[in-house]
């Protein structure tokens, strides 16, 4: 189940050569392995000292796997994994320090990939199952969560694609339309809602030329090139159910093999991602509709919204029932809402 | 001893952990169960099915929230946001108690999204007891801390696991969700005995147990609960009853989860030993 967006400062990190991602460093000559008889007793040095024991343990932990599956064997600096992890972790009878840590960088992986696996069906459905792996590592290394919740961790995957286009080559124009759809998904399925307004409560004497109506938090309006809302559906119906949260660790999970679905011949659609009856839909609208609803969106008032419609001519004679069927339809959808001020 | 001060007076039975999987079981068969634990940030959502699929839970079911992301003994302080978050779901499940791991998770604004060990020093235990203490007066509701399971030590550590335990719940004036699968985990993990851990805690701060199932690999067990409870564990439990009183007590199972029939009957297991339990103290 998914979990809701939080914002929090992101701070710097180190990067590196190699490409992956690494905290702020221990200071140097910290030291991270106290003798037992100097007792850290609570004070600063101790706080300092378990701060950066975190820190070393997360740099470990959040380093790409290698190709099969393992700890990489040099550190961020270059000299030994082994030697960097063996100064703060303790080896047993059967496991070296390494391999102890490794045990956490492996799930620390298994857990991220497979929340990306589950939250964009459509996008590996697209690249195969291989490719998308490997997209996922680079936008885990680029991209690490800064959420306390797993549900937030895609929030960056379009703006990834935009600067990173060869993950998606030759598709790089319908990825985009269909990750943007796939995260309005998670946007829609369990956004804030606000009360709705009905119909009469909107235009009940209110001046068009003033009026401006807020849409519901969880409802994103989307223009694609492509019929992303078909390729989507059809790939979600054979999707698997999403996994649980817990403190359960789990070895690395095997998926049933993606079937790649061929990509849809370009055309312009217009979409509502929306909420009804705790379920998500996919609302195809008419251009019109679509740049009133947008205007809306962006707190233009009633009246310019609808000349943003801009329908002329002909059309223009029987617009206002169009007008009144579309309003009346999209408060029955309660997408019209009251915000803290009115 | 199973109501105190750390449960809020509750004397709960045996519950199981609230799974999508089950949710149409439970809400067209409205099956009994003494209580539902949820995971807490399953449910920190501003709407939606989630908060839907709860509120009817809540109308027959006693909940108690879980939390897997709160990171005691991560070094930044509690998330104003986060706690924010909680106590809006406090308010609507009306949860007795609250409990999270005794565990850090996230640094320099970094989530691992796992349960990891701290470094047992002393400087560290009044680290997570602050954060306790402060997670506490903002959400006013008795907070347990759980025992993690683990996979790596650390050299700089003072004292055993237990220990550790002991000088943060003392420091903080909590309770601890005692979770005996995992300290059986950590025992195999670590060359201890489990029942020096079991005996040597302050019984009295147990407000909660937590069972599950593990896997064993070459070199190490993982905490898995993807099985029923395994036999050295059901000891312990039963050795744990003994010191701490019947105590209200969850199944957890996260992973290739099978039938509700099948989870509950396996929770109802342990309602052996409470039985036991209550007819040793009658007899004496």
């Amino acid at each position: 189940m998914k979990k809701p967006r939080r914002k929090r400062a992101v701070v710097a990190v180190d990067r590196r050569a190699t490409g992956s991602v690494a905290h702020a460093k221990p200071k140097e000559g910290a030291n991270l392995n106290a003798p037992r008889a100097r007792r850290s007793r609570a004070t600063a040095d101790g706080y300092t000292q378990m701060r950066d024991i975190q820190r070393a343990f997360a740099t470990a932990i959040m380093r790409p796997l290698t190709k099969g599956y393992n700890m990489q064997p040099k550190w961020t600096d270059g000299r030994s994994t082994k030697k960097a992890v063996a100064k703060f972790i303790k080896p047993n009878d059967r496991l070296s320090s390494f391999e102890r840590i490794e045990i956490y960088n492996k799930q620390y992986w298994f857990r991220l990939l497979d929340s990306l696996y589950e939250d964009f069906p459509g996008l590996r459905a697209l690249l195969g199952d291989e490719r998308f792996h490997q997209l996922s590592i680079a936008y885990i290394d680029k991209h690490p969560s800064t959420s306390f919740t797993l549900r937030d961790l895609g929030q960056h995957m379009e703006k990834f694609l935009a600067k990173n286009p060869k993950w998606t080559k030759p598709h790089q124009k319908f990825a985009r339309d269909l990750v943007k759809l796939e995260w309005a998904h998670i946007l829609a399925f369990d956004g804030a809602e606000l009360p709705p307004l009905e119909i009469d409560e909107l235009l009940d004497g209110a001046n068009p030329a003033t009026l401006k109506l807020n849409l519901q938090p969880y409802l994103t309006l989307l223009a694609c090139d492509y019929p992303v809302d078909d390729f989507l559906i059809s790939v979600r119906r054979r999707a698997e159910p999403r996994g649980e949260a817990s403190n359960a660790i789990s070895e690395k999970r095997t998926h049933a093999r993606t079937k790649k679905v061929k990509v849809p011949k370009p055309q312009k659609s217009y979409l509502a991602i929306h909420r009804q009856d705790q379920g998500v839909w996919y609302k195809r609208l008419d251009p019109a509709a679509y740049r009133i609803c947008r205007a809306l969106q962006k707190g233009e008032t009633l009246q310019k919204a609808v000349e943003r419609a801009n329908v002329r001519g002909k059309a223009a004679e029987d617009f206002s029932q169009t007008l009144q069927r579309w309003f009346a339809q999209w408060a029955s959808f309660g997408w019209f809402c009251k915000t803290p001020k009115m | 001893m199973p109501a105190n001060r750390f449960n809020n007076f509750t004397n709960y039975g045996i519950g199981i952990g609230l799974r999508v999987p089950h949710y149409q079981h439970i809400l067209s068969r409205k099956p009994t169960v003494d209580w539902f634990e949820i995971i807490s940030e399953n449910f920190m959502v501003d709407a939606g099915r989630p908060l839907h699929v709860l509120d009817q839970i809540l109308e027959q079911y006693r909940v108690v929230q879980h939390g897997v992301a709160m990171y005691l003994g991560s070094p930044d302080g509690p998330d104003p946001t986060h706690l924010r978050k909680i106590k809006r779901l406090v308010k609507r499940t009306n949860t007795p108690w609250l409990s999270d791991h005794l565990c850090w998770g996230s640094v320099d604004g970094r989530f691992t999204h796992d349960l990891l060990p701290m470094p047992y020093t002393f400087a560290a235990a009044e680290h997570c007891a602050q954060k306790i203490r402060e997670v506490r007066d903002y959400l006013e509701v008795p907070i347990l801390v759980e025992n993690l399971s683990s996979y790596a030590e650390f050299h700089a550590s003072e004292m055993t696991e237990w220990e550790f335990l002991n000088e943060v719940v003392e420091r903080a004036d909590c309770g601890i969700l005692l979770d005996v699968n995992n300290i059986y985990v950590s025992s195999k993990n670590h060359n201890f005995d489990p029942y020096d851990y079991l005996n040597n805690i302050p019984h009295h701060r147990v407000g909660q147990m937590h069972i599950a199932g593990h896997s064993k690999f070459e070199k190490y067990l993982l905490d898995t609960h993807d099985h029923p409870v395994l036999d050295p564990v059901w000891k312990m439990y039963a050795h744990a009853s003994k010191l701490t009183g019947a105590t209200a007590t969850l199944l957890e199972w996260d992973d290739r989860i099978p039938s509700f029939d099948e989870v509950h009957k396996e929770a109802l297991k342990a309602n052996k030993f409470c039985k036991e339990l209550a007819h040793e103290e009658a007899s004496a």
